[in-house]
């Protein structure tokens, strides 16, 4: 018994500090190595303005344009689904929210857990749903490298162990409970490093092109 | 131009990339959404055409040069280099197979604005002498003639003689002082020189004073379509020169979309300075004098009648209203297509590639995207407002045995003005 609980210690304590840090630095690079490229300045004169647009394309890119929906529904619906289970997993599942206050001091309400447990199921299947598109559609295959499927295991793994751990589906608990949490950290490790830093770089990504298309007039 | 080597290339490459390419680059989940925006993927259904698979070399670039992990790879041999073979290869994939339409950049989900990026990869591909031999041909002919299909001064004077025949108007040529220095483009000159005999009608209707410039009359920019920045500003420059020769208030950008985004969005940049000078789309300009009442037409077209946008004025140009104004003062029936203004289709030739003959077989399988939305729309008739467009959509029905006539909408204008003391004839009915 012992053993899965030191490993659990472990991967609680210095494990996840270093994890954490690893983290912060790398997406604080990752934000430098981009906007240290910068932008020439546009002498062309305008025809409407870069901020506004840029933030309304930050919002509208969130919904998809109704002609190229009906033409590729399967990623649209299976990205849907598995990015807000992963949000209501992470976010609203009470233990995570507990943890958050211990080293915060703060915290939110979150969901009924029987909820919690339904978005992750949908979010595990919408995953490998995901998985398969990627590995049987011609154009996803095209593009793909290996980093996509790395990060696909990569966010799959805490879905996994979470659910393991929550449903004592592994004995001894303490041994599962620390897998989920080196997942998570594999997961912060890897996130500057990877497209998964597309969940802060999209915003970035998103107001450029809404800015420069707005300068011309065009709300993109 | 030096000789092109691939370090130049890639030299380029880096040039290029600024903190939006990072950003997009950092973003791409690997969707494969923007494929289903490109008529060369949803044509062919052939993968190798989804709109960010085309810039691998640049990404690569990106990746290896200014990213800490890209780097630490690289130092490790784990990186594929971008070689002359991969450029030659991604050949057709940058030019053949992409008309800068900008479409793919309206639907990718995290923001990617990839046309911007196909735009810059080109210099890459330019740099090391990796452009399609169509393009190249066109943009020398651009530098040594002044035009890319090699429209000397003296046969633009030999169509002005006619259209002034035609018309009775006279056709201004470097007058200093006149508001309005228009812009043709090669294109318009050779194959609708109707166009110029249209300026020339409303021209003279408004009470507008304008004129051509003898060595600045041509607005496309080949410089800009084969990915040559220092093409683009030399032919820019061009332009620049004439209209502050001529002193005059504005620059009037032909119907050509292309055109208007080189001279009106790329120009300043590429010469480094603002210009002294206005520039205004031809559709702009008529929406304005509508407005303002200074043109008007009577009678409307009785056919139904689509409107076809040039990605370049929309999606790239922001000129979408204008259009739609002017076709509802000259027509009764007018239909939009069902995907049109920014989300408009593109016709298969824009961004170089109708000047691009080892793509013609390619465009001609991409033109079934417009055919089909043409047809599905159950006009008569087709009304646009590019010269390259217009001759790459004939050509387009010539190969699919489709009988629609097609229409300038300036030239469409220019026939309904209201002729002044009544003397003229009536406006044809369709
Ligand atoms: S749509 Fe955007 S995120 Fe998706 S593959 Fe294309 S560029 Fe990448
Ligand atoms: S700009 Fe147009 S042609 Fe080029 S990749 Fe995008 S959608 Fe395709």
């Amino acid at each position: 018994m012992s053993e899965p609980m030191d490993f659990l210690l472990l991967v609680r304590g210095t494990g996840f500090d270093v994890a954490l840090t690893i983290f912060v630095i790398g997406v604080v690079l990752r934000l430098f190595e981009i906007f240290s490229l910068g932008r020439g300045v546009n002498l062309a004169e305008p025809r409407g303005r870069e901020f506004g647009p840029g933030m309304r394309t930050i919002l509208t890119r969130n919904v998809p344009d109704p002609h190229t929906f009906r033409r590729q529904p399967l990623t649209v619906v299976i990205g849907y689904l598995f990015h807000i289970g992963l949000l209501i997993s992470l976010l609203l599942f009470v233990p995570h929210i507990e943890l958050f206050k211990e080293t915060f001091g703060f915290g939110w309400p979150g969901l009924a857990t029987p909820i919690v447990d339904a978005a992750a199921v949908i979010t595990i299947i919408a995953l490998l749903a995901a998985l398969w598109h990627r590995a049987s559609n011609p154009v996803m295959r095209r593009i793909t490298r290996a980093e996509d499927w790395l990060v696909w295991l990569a966010t799959f793994l805490p879905m996994l162990t979470g659910y393991l751990a929550y449903h004592r589906m592994v004995d001894p608990y303490p041994l599962i409970l620390g897998l989920h949490l080196l997942s998570v950290e594999l997961l912060l490790v890897l996130f500057p490093f990877t497209k998964l830093m597309h969940t802060f770089t999209l915003f970035i990504a998103r107001w450029y092109n809404g800015a420069m298309n707005g300068y011309r007039g065009v709300q993109s | 131009m030096s000789q092109a080597t691939i370090e130049k290339g890639i030299n380029a490459f880096k040039e290029q990339i600024d903190a939006p390419v990072a950003a997009f680059f950092s973003s791409c989940v690997s969707c494969g959404m923007c494929a289903e925006a490109c008529l060369f993927y949803t044509e062919t259904g052939d993968p190798k055409y989804t709109p960010i698979h085309k810039l691998e070399p640049l990404r690569r670039v990106w990746e290896q040069e200014y990213t800490l992990t890209g780097k630490i790879k690289k130092l490790f041999g784990l990186t594929e280099a971008v070689t002359d073979r991969m450029l030659s290869e991604w050949q057709e994939l940058l030019y053949d197979s992409c008309t800068m339409c900008a479409r793919c950049s309206m639907v990718c989900p995290v923001g990617n604005d990839i046309a911007y990026m196909v735009r810059k990869a080109r210099e890459g591909m330019v740099a090391s002498g990796n452009a399609p031999e169509g393009v190249r041909m066109a943009s020398t002919r651009a530098v040594r003639i002044g035009s890319p299909m090699g429209v000397k001064l003296t046969s633009l004077q030999a169509q002005i003689r006619h259209i002034e025949a035609d018309t009775g108007l006279t056709i201004p040529i470097d007058v200093e002082g006149a508001e309005y220095m228009a812009l043709l483009s090669s294109m318009e000159i050779m194959n609708f020189p109707e166009y110029i005999g249209g300026l020339a009608k409303i021209f003279a209707h408004a009470g507008i004073s304008w004129t051509l410039c003898s060595t600045a009359f041509e607005a496309t920019n080949s410089g800009i379509q084969i990915g040559s920045s220092d093409i683009a500003r030399e032919l820019v420059q061009r332009v620049v020169d004439g209209a502050e020769r001529l002193k005059v208030r504005a620059v009037i950008s032909p119907e050509c979309g292309h055109a208007y985004t080189a001279i009106r969005w790329e120009g300043p940049n590429l010469v480094g300075r603002r210009f002294t000078f206005k520039v205004i789309h031809i559709l702009e300009l008529l929406d304005q004098l509508r407005a303002s009442g200074r043109i008007r037409t009577e009678g409307l077209e009785r056919e139904c009648m689509t409107f076809h946008d040039p990605c370049s004025l929309v999606r790239k140009g922001g000129v979408i209203e204008s259009p739609r104004n002017l076709m509802n003062m000259v027509t009764e029936n007018f239909v939009e297509l069902e995907e049109h203004g920014k989300w408009g289709w593109c016709c298969g030739g824009g961004g170089g590639v109708s000047s691009n003959e080892e793509a013609a077989g390619l465009r001609h399988k991409a033109f079934r995207r417009k055919k089909e939305q043409l047809e599905a729309s159950g006009a008569d008739a087709l009304v646009t407002a590019c010269a390259n467009c217009r001759l790459v959509m004939e050509e387009g029905f010539e190969g699919y045995r489709v009988e629609m006539p097609i229409l300038g909408l300036t030239e469409l204008v220019a026939d309904h003005l209201v002729t002044e003391e009544g003397s003229g004839e009536p406006p044809e009915k369709r």
